[in-house]
């Protein structure tokens, strides 16, 4: 209880406070209290709601796609065949390589202009598209990041959502072919249903994650090209770290913590609704 | 009908398989080629999957420090793991007392502090990281190993993971231990712990994962080679010029290499606890 009282709750509070200071971390002048100024600044910023507007673009886009194929990945690895576990094993091996090195993969992958990636459009699109810059362009960066997210992370989802799927009872879709359901309809009317706690699951934990996003971000782009891959986090990290400026970074940690409070409750909240209807 | 269908589910298994490994097939394959000169001939072909003359000499670079500045990757990987295992030994001690506990013992707030430890879980650390740097750097803790152990021992997660467990244990297993004399610690440490040993291997792969993978923190309060993880190192090495990629991949492999085997050794229960986060719905 101490070490949790320590290390996060005083962290908490000392944010809180340390929001209305000036304080730095290695600094001549002396701590003063200043009111809502950082917040001022930090909301007068037009870095920081970039960076506010990718962390969400991000998340928006990586939640639904990445539990998506994470679903159709669990459906299609539930199947009795042979190998069938060969390929679970399979999808999930990137969940255990460290987020650095999956970087430094991708990175080579995605060289300009003559990595593996550009090679393989330029065959598919019989030498019509590209070459891309895929992580310098101001467009592409941000979809790129989020390729390399889903790539590393689905695995995750997948095996939860497999275990989700085997929970569901058998008889029910006996009882629906019965009916003369169609695999679609079974999907919508048995499937979805029976999922409901584990969609809560994924949605809540994947959305969490996603507000995190860093490492990729600081080994791949710097926050680049022109700030439109800079997140949350990298912009506490940059401001707090990096320019030392402690007490607006902690403003900044302050509204990414409540941010992510109140969107996890909220989920919370309408999705257990739902449940009751 | 069923054999066109399997058929064509073994097309989609193949290619997702395609897609998930061959960027890990491709950093095999490139820290095996000694030559610089030809990993850049082969990079946008197939050749990209295939080595002609394998040789070890990228990983002689990278073990021995020539390609790292001196400091041998042997220092980062004992960095890494001692630093990975004091969190997930002490981890287990502290979280899973903790959770006996509150699950066990009678106190006012105890309600209080299990729907606290609920809320914890999702307090991102990323958004406490800068005031706790300035803690530790009051404590005088930068640059060390026990700053990047100690502040990770108490884990919420854990102990919910842990408070869970008990909960369900039969109160007249104790109640019977109790009876013939037995203080609350040697129920904790005769009965508790070991029948949770499922949980004590869900928490101790799950915190490994996160560990082994963490950045933010480690970058904020190493400043030299000596207390560095492998994930920093490898991100400074790849950012040095000029990049040779045949040492960054060996590096990579290597980083990557003691958990594939600890995964592969130990699937079903890599998946099992996966599964059992989830339970909690």
């Amino acid at each position: 209880m101490l070490l949790l009282l320590t290390f996060l709750i005083a962290p908490f509070v000392m944010a809180v406070i340390l929001s209305f200071t000036n304080q730095r971390l290695i600094s001549p002048l002396p701590t003063r209290f200043i009111g809502m100024r950082n917040y001022i600044r930090l909301f007068g910023d037009r870095d920081f709601w970039i960076a506010m507007r990718n962390t969400a673009t991000f998340a928006a886009v990586v939640v639904p796609l990445q539990s998506g194929l994470a679903l159709l990945l669990a459906i299609l690895v539930n199947r009795r065949i042979r190998g069938i576990n060969l390929f679970r094993g399979i999808y999930f091996v990137p969940v255990v390589i460290t987020m650095v090195v999956v970087c430094v993969i991708w990175y080579f992958l995605l060289l300009y202009p003559q990595g593996l990636v550009n090679a393989l459009v330029r065959v598919v699109s019989m030498g019509r598209l590209g070459p891309y810059d895929w992580l310098r362009d101001p467009r592409l960066a941000m979809p790129t990041i989020i390729l390399i997210s889903i790539w590393q992370g689905v695995g995750f989802q997948m095996v939860i959502y497999l275990a989700g799927l085997q929970g569901i009872p058998r008889e029910l879709y006996e009882a629906a072919v019965i009916d003369g359901a169609s695999p679609w309809q079974q999907f919508l009317h048995v499937t979805m249903p029976g999922l409901r706690n584990t969609h809560i699951f994924v949605l809540v934990t994947t959305t969490i994650l996603a507000f995190k996003l860093f490492t990729q971000v600081e080994v791949l782009t710097q926050g680049g090209p022109l700030g439109a891959t800079n997140t949350l986090v990298r912009y506490i990290f940059v401001s707090g770290y990096k320019e030392l400026k402690v007490g607006y970074a902690s403003a900044a940690s302050v509204i990414f913590v409540l941010a992510v409070l109140l969107i996890a409750s909220i989920q919370r909240k309408l999705l257990t609704e739902e449940r009751e209807i | 009908m069923t054999r066109t269908k399997t058929l064509l589910a073994y097309m989609l298994l193949l290619l997702f398989a395609a897609f998930f490994l061959g960027p890990i097939v491709v950093m095999f394959v490139t820290s095996l080629k000694g030559d610089e000169l030809q990993i850049l001939a082969d990079m946008a072909s197939l050749k990209a999957f295939w080595v002609a003359h394998p040789s070890l000499e990228n990983y002689a670079a990278v073990l021995s420090g020539r390609a790292l500045g001196g400091t041998p990757f042997t220092r980062f990987l004992f960095n890494t793991v001692l630093i990975v295992g004091s969190i997930v030994v002490g981890g287990v001690i502290v979280n899973s007392m903790a959770a006996f506990a509150l699950a066990r013992l009678r106190f006012k707030g105890r309600a209080f502090l299990v729907s606290l430890i609920v809320t914890l879980i999702i307090l991102p650390f990323e958004g406490l990281a800068v005031p706790l740097l300035l803690i530790v750097n009051r404590f005088g803790w930068l640059d060390s190993y026990h700053v990047q152990i100690i502040p990770f021992i108490a884990h919420p997660f854990s102990i919910f993971l842990f408070y869970q467990f008990f909960t369900k244990l039969p109160r007249e297993l104790d109640e019977a231990a109790r009876v013939d004399g037995a203080s609350y610690w040697q129920v904790y440490r005769r009965i508790a712990l070991p029948l949770s040993l499922p949980v004590i291997a869900t928490v101790a792969i799950l915190q490994s994962l996160e560990y082994w993978n963490s950045f933010l923190w480690p970058l904020m309060v190493t400043r030299g080679p000596e207390y560095r993880p492998l994930s920093v190192a490898m991100n400074n090495f790849f950012g040095q010029y000029p990049r040779y990629w045949g040492d960054v991949m060996a590096f990579a492999v290597l980083t990557s290499l003691p958990i594939l085997v600890i995964y592969l050794a130990f699937q079903r229960w890599f998946i099992q606890s996966v599964v059992r986060s989830g339970l909690k719905g």
